[in-house]
């Protein structure tokens, strides 16, 4: 069961105790016990501010934010890493961005494209360089619709002139290129990132075919952003849409394309899914197409149906029926799949931590599997993220932001959740607790997560982990309390 | 083996460092004296009077063209001129792109590597950009580099406010090193009282004007032929004042963690020796229509 606002910041202040006193003022304001009444989270709760140094922070930077989520996923353009080779090579084809075509063809996103700085090049500046990996990789990729610079934090340093570079470049090979400023150092997370490149979308791409009014457009045309199609999350979205007599003409950026991205000015409706990094070029489509723009939940049949009719709202009847058909069409599915593992999950309690949306948005899906969200808290929200979380949590449900890994673990200890939701950094400090573990970040390795079809998959796959017989096997027989037979426990 | 001196130049750009620099070395080296020359200038002209030649290879450029300066070797970059001397230069990059400062550390520690430093030496002087811009240039006075800082200045205002300001670097490695302050030499400009006011700085900055070289155009005939004086006319009074300068600093031994001079204590100088007039508070931030318009009233 939850704890009250009382219990939960009984809890905070012991965990806080800890830290030296200026440490513990300064972390004192990114943890709070929820109010779901709350309308604005400013005077609650600190967020987007410069992790302290000494704690274990699980962020990343705005490289990461830029190349690595906002255009990593994008498929037909030639990502450079521009710098030395780690900071690409360290982040390709990581994040699973499920993408169609052939590799090193039409699609790019498996492959490290970097200007693997020297000593020289620092020194010499790497612009003659980056014309001409641009010119090279044009001639060995041809049927890449772009390139984008993705700086590594020396660029910043060096002054390398990268807007010139994209700008002749460009000229020279007749596409795309985009320079992302995103250099490491700025910023206090890979939100920063986000933004940078979702300017860098809008100030170099977006506009492309403006002048041109060929393509063929529909009443029913909208556009996905802030899916990455994590194991395919944007298509198990777009099916459904689809479904309900939608024409999905661009998704930003999971499969996405140069071209979808130029012709997503069409779209009657901007679907929003992570608002975190792209409420910015959605906001400014709006300003500058009047697209409007709506943010949606496809994590468990609640929210979808839910989804399903505050988007139908924005269309003629038709798709209203339609959504209610398609709502209907899955509800046997979904009614069995929840008559299967909400037996086995029933009760279990959750603890979240990952990075800008899913710590409120998956709360849904846990709830329809009568599964009960105890604590959840971002690496890298904003406080307009954490307005919308306020209302998905149960009163007095904890809730940190930019957790160090002491708070982490000591919640846990404290709490001893069923399961924790979080990343690759936390996996194996939880495993080693005894605690059952899903990567939120990557779904572990499966997915897609998003819509029906991903439900059925995020059932599972919390059931097998909660369930799986290996955690009654931490305790070595003679460990085991006198009243366990043995013969029982194996 | 004696202990190698490692000294290096700073200035004001412009103020002659290299040329002095050069020249110095030509009358050490004319002592019997090895000595290294190391430039730390993108510009790449510490060397070409001692080599005659119009700019050395750099570090950096050859580092470029094989691929990686772990490619290089000593023998490719070390040139050796007048009197012996081993002349390298660091190199760097063009005006405007990357970083001449790593250009700096990158050729500093090759040298290291590759043993420049082992040789039989008795001096190296390091001849370093301008003014300290960025940890790069700072490079050569980090801990077991130079340990002797020698400041060229004149009796010019910004020559003057430029070696306090390097005054202020050598404080900051002096109290986590060796470096020090081993004086100021004075390239002269022909101001007004020029030797007695920098005699006056060096005193107020804890140090001692190591010796005043007069202005004299043989340095000017001598650099077109891209030679030192000392060189070019062994017997111009010049080169007198040029192996006085290398006798005193192989003399020296007045080593000093500077005192630098706060911005009110530096004008106070420059007012007593007529250089900065009395500031005139009530001006300031008038505008020459104001001006015309409070005249007229």
């Amino acid at each position: 069961m939850t704890m009250n606002r009382q219990e939960t910041e009984q809890l905070i202040q012991e965990v806080l105790e800890v830290y030296p006193e200026a440490t513990g003022k300064q972390r004192a304001k990114h943890l709070m016990a929820n109010d779901p009444s709350l309308e604005k989270s400013n005077k609650c709760i600190v967020a987007n501010k410069k992790a302290l140094p000494g704690v274990m922070t699980a962020r990343g930077c705005a490289y990461a934010g830029a190349k690595g989520v906002v255009w990593g996923p994008v498929k037909d353009v030639l990502n450079i890493s521009h710098g030395p080779v780690g900071c690409g090579q360290f982040s390709r084809a990581g994040r699973r961005n499920y993408v169609t075509g052939y590799s090193g063809v039409n699609i790019f996103n498996d492959i490290n494209f970097t200007s693997d700085f020297q000593e020289k090049d620092v020194v010499f500046g790497g612009d003659k360089k980056l014309a001409k990996i641009i010119t090279e990789l044009d001639g060995l990729f041809p049927l890449a619709k772009g390139v984008t610079i993705q700086s590594e934090c020396p660029i910043g340093l060096i002054g390398d002139d990268i807007e010139a570079v994209a700008k002749k470049s460009a000229k020279d090979i007749g596409k795309v290129v985009v320079p992302v400023r995103c250099e490491g150092f700025r910023g206090v997370s890979q939100s920063l990132g986000h933004h940078v490149a979702n300017d860098s979308l809008r100030d170099w791409v977006l506009h492309g075919r403006d002048d041109d009014q060929s393509f063929a457009s529909t009443p029913y045309d909208v556009a996905i952003t802030g899916d990455y199609n994590i194991g395919g999350d944007a298509w198990s979205t777009r099916i459904l849409l689809e479904q309900i007599g939608l024409r999905v003409i661009a998704q930003w950026s999971g499969d996405g394309s140069i071209p979808e991205m130029q012709t997503t000015r069409h779209a009657k409706l901007n679907l929003l899914h992570c608002y975190r990094s792209m409420n910015y070029i959605s906001r400014h489509m709006e300003e500058k197409y009047g697209i409007p723009w709506l943010e949606y939940n496809f994590f468990g049949p609640t929210k979808i149906a839910e989804s399903l009719r505050q988007i139908a709202a924005f269309f003629d009847d038709t798709i209203k029926e339609n959504a209610e058909r398609v709502i209907a069409e899955y509800r046997p599915t979904m009614d069995a799949l929840i008559a299967k593992y909400r037996p086995r999950l029933e009760g279990k309690r959750v603890l979240l931590f990952v990075g800008g949306l899913r710590p409120r948005h998956i709360i849904g899906a846990y709830e329809d599997l009568g599964m009960e969200v105890i604590g959840a808290g971002y690496e890298f929200a904003h406080n307009d993220d954490y307005d919308r979380t306020f209302k998905e949590l149960q009163d007095g449900a904890l809730i940190y932001d930019d957790a160090t890994s002491f708070e982490l673990e000591s919640f846990v200890e404290r709490l001893k959740p069923d399961l924790i939701g979080s990343g690759i950094k936390e996996k194996y400090v939880f495993h080693k607790m005894g605690i059952p573990f899903r990567q939120m970040h990557s779904w572990d390795y499966s997915g897609p997560y998003h819509g029906y079809d991903g439900f059925a998959i995020f059932a599972r796959d919390m059931d097998m982990t909660i369930n799986n017989p290996c955690w009654q096997k931490l305790k070595a027989p003679w460990q085991r309390a006198q009243a366990e037979p043995l013969s029982a426990a194996a | 083996m004696a202990m190698i001196r490692q000294c290096a130049i700073y200035g004001k750009g412009g103020i002659g460092k290299s040329t002095t620099t050069q020249n110095l070395v030509a009358g050490l080296a004319a002592e019997g004296k090895k000595v290294m020359i190391v430039g730390c200038d993108p510009k790449a002209d510490s060397t070409r009077l001692i080599l005659h030649a119009k700019a050395q290879s750099t570090i950096m450029q050859m580092a470029a063209d094989a691929g990686t300066v772990e490619d290089l070797e000593l023998d490719d970059v070390l040139k050796v001129g007048y009197g012996g001397i081993r002349c390298v230069e660091s190199g760097g990059p063009e005006p405007g792109v990357g970083c001449a400062g790593r250009g700096v550390i990158t050729a500093i520690n090759f040298l290291e590597e590759e043993g420049a430093y082992e040789e039989d030496l008795d001096f190296v002087f390091y001849d370093v950009l301008g003014d300290v811009v960025c940890g790069g240039f700072a490079m050569p006075i980090r801990e077991n580099k130079a340990q002797e800082i020698y400041i060229v200045v004149s009796g010019e205002m910004m020559a003057m406010y430029a070696a306090n300001n390097i005054a202020k670097g050598i404080c900051k490695y002096a109290t986590s090193g060796k470096v020090r302050l081993a004086g100021l030499i004075c390239n002269s400009r022909k101001t007004d009282r020029e030797a007695e006011l920098i005699e006056a700085l060096a005193e107020r900055l804890g140090t001692h004007m190591i010796h005043f070289v007069p202005r004299d155009n043989v340095v000017q005939r001598a650099e077109i032929r891209r030679m030192t004086v000392i060189e070019y006319d062994p017997t111009a009074k010049q080169a007198d004042e040029y192996r006085e300068l290398a006798r005193k600093i192989v003399e020296n031994k007045k080593l000093v963690i500077p005192k630098p001079l706060t911005m009110d204590e530096l004008e106070d100088l420059l007012l007593e020796f007529g250089i900065l007039d009395e500031e005139d508070e009530s001006i300031v931030g008038k505008t020459a229509a104001a001006e015309a318009k409070l005249a007229a009233a």
